[in-house]
């Protein structure tokens, strides 16, 4: 089976979460990565450098710049006549492009797998991770998108794939880019982060979150996330947001501070390896996933634990 | 410009999800069912538009059994001005309801179709891009803001890095994330009115669509559980705690 694995990147670098769906698409086949972008040159020679990657296909054109799906998808349903399968990591990016060329081939995707059980056999989480089913494709070509916490990320380097220029599609003209506020940090990256030091509600304001949170997850080189509460309230933006809705995360290390444990945020951490919870009321439902458990006052137990760090 | 919303009927967002015991999906016997969230918050959408005079006429649309008829009723008393169900007891799989939207869309023409990102039961997150597909449309997902600009749509998005905007040609798909908006309640008189407002009843034969299943699903099992650890009694444990996981030391 030959699978076309879509790359994310920021035109400049590959992000991270191509090489879980490298590894995700490795167990089906060949995997042949698609770089579609602006002035990406550097991309596809990283790329060319992930281990498991068979080949490297590249589309260089204005129009893939911001990967705007109108544009991006009859690029792909062109290459999808060589290919069984077309994956993409399970991002706002991949969620966005890969329906529209499930619907344009004609095929029922699959989103989210968190395993590969069989040729079309595969495991996704529904209800918010409340159950998991495995259901089986019956069309002649797959199109899936893989939980980046799910599959462990290739090597990024150590492949030696051949690079190859396709012909590109143009512009739509349905749509164009307007701009975007990424959030600037100096911390790691939620989904790709070893620690992650989320907030809740108790929090009380953003100024409160920023001056209790910050310094622990300083101390701890974490990366920040907050409960759906936090970001409703303005606490900080919504791309800190952990949770069914939110980022899916599965860190080493997750400490959830004032944070009570709604099913939709258990949703998007429950997978992490050791949970660790600060919280004044002993019956949150968040004790009942907590590896360890602290049932104090946030405002006085964090600068504690901060303090002694 | 008249604007389509498509809502969905699913388990209530605040009832637990049980898997049934013999493995074949989730318990939905004589549970809560409400209106997906996403979709009432498109439902909200397409409301706030027309109170701004950029909208004239809203359809709700359902695929699903008879008792969407329900969640129909709750978008026309929020303010949608009629309805329509295409009625199925069948498994209606994303692609399949955008085939069949697909088909309302172009008999209704809408300038904008307002959809949930995603039903909170299957998580599939497909059905809008699909459409959006289907209809050679341009798509806006996971909106926070969306204004209509003359003959586009400028769409905010929620995306992994923050936030990016997108300038749609109208006519437009376009999706709902959680801070678009808070919906809001529908009123007693507003929810009497909404009983006399038409409600059309359609079957997918009517629209010439084959909506068999493409994934079977072979079981459905309950999540690998975590159970609840030790409670420390108190700042120093935890900090003993964290150095043996090997961070902060």
């Amino acid at each position: 089976m030959s699978i076309l694995v879509w790359a994310e990147h920021d035109n400049a670098a590959l992000k991270d979460a191509t090489l879980g769906a490298v590894t995700a698409a490795g167990k089906l086949g060949e995997v042949h990565l698609l770089v579609a972008g602006s002035g990406v040159d550097g991309v596809a020679a990283q790329a060319a450098q992930v281990a498991g990657v068979a080949k490297v296909l590249v589309a260089d054109d204005a129009a893939y710049g911001a990967a705007l799906p109108e544009n991006l998808a009859p690029l792909i349903v062109g290459l999808m006549s060589s290919y069984d399968a077309f994956l993409t990591p399970a991002t706002t990016t991949g969620k966005n492009i890969a329906p529209r060329v499930a619907a344009l081939l004609d095929v029922a995707q699959i989103s989210d797998i968190l395993s590969v059980e069989g040729p079309k056999t595969f495991t996704r989480p529904i209800y918010a991770g409340n159950a998991i089913a495995t259901v089986e494709s019956s069309d002649a070509k797959l199109v899936i998108t893989a939980r980046g916490t799910a599959f462990a990320k290739a090597e990024a380097t150590g492949g030696s794939a051949a690079v190859e220029a396709v012909a590109t599609t143009g512009d739509a003209g349905l749509s164009s880019f307007v701009g975007a506020e990424l959030a600037k940090s100096e911390r790691p990256e939620l989904t790709s982060a070893k620690v992650i030091v989320s907030g809740g509600r108790a929090l009380k304001d953003a100024e409160t979150f920023a001056a209790t949170i910050l310094p622990l997850a300083d101390k701890l080189g974490a990366a920040v996330g907050a409960s759906r509460a936090a970001v409703d309230a303005g606490y900080v933006p919504n791309d800190y947001q952990v949770g069914q809705t939110g980022k899916i995360v599965a860190p080493e290390v997750y400490v959830a501070v004032g944070i009570s444990g709604a099913i939709q945020h258990l949703a998007g951490m429950k997978d992490s390896k050791t949970i660790i919870a600060i919280n004044k009321d002993e019956d949150a439902p968040i004790f009942q996933v907590a590896d360890f458990g602290l049932v104090a006052d946030l405002f006085s137990a964090v600068p504690e634990l901060t303090g002694k760090l | 410009m008249k604007i389509v919303v498509p809502v969905k009927r699913v388990l209530d967002y605040n009832v637990k999800p049980r898997v049934k015991a013999d493995g074949t999906g989730v318990d939905l016997a004589n549970v809560k069912m409400s209106m997906n969230p996403f979709d009432e918050i498109a439902v909200e959408e397409a409301i706030r538009l027309k109170e701004k005079g950029a909208a004239s006429e809203i359809v709700v649309v359902s695929v699903g059994p008879q008792k969407a008829q329900e969640t129909l009723r709750t978008a026309l008393a929020m303010g949608a001005d009629r309805a329509i169900l295409v009625q199925t007891d069948d498994v209606v799989e994303p692609l399949a309801v955008a085939k069949l939207l697909k088909a309302i869309v172009e008999a209704e023409t809408p300038g904008l179709v307002l959809l949930g990102k995603q039903a909170i039961d299957d998580d599939s997150n497909q059905t809008g891009q699909m459409l959006a597909a289907l209809t050679g449309r341009p798509q806006g997902t996971f909106a926070s803001k969306v204004e209509v600009d003359g003959d586009f749509v400028n769409v905010t998005r929620e995306v992994d890095g923050g936030l990016e905007t997108v300038r749609l040609a109208l006519p437009a798909i376009v999706t709902t994330d959680l801070r678009l908006n808070e919906p809001r309640y529908a009123s007693l008189p507003n929810i009497m009115k909404a009983k006399s407002k038409k409600l059309e009843t359609k079957s997918p034969a009517d629209y010439g669509v084959d909506i068999t299943p493409r994934l079977t699903v072979l079981k459905v099992t309950e999540p690998a559980q975590r159970s609840a650890g030790v409670k420390l009694a108190d700042v120093d444990a935890l900090v003993g705690k964290l150095k043996e996981l090997g961070v902060g030391a």
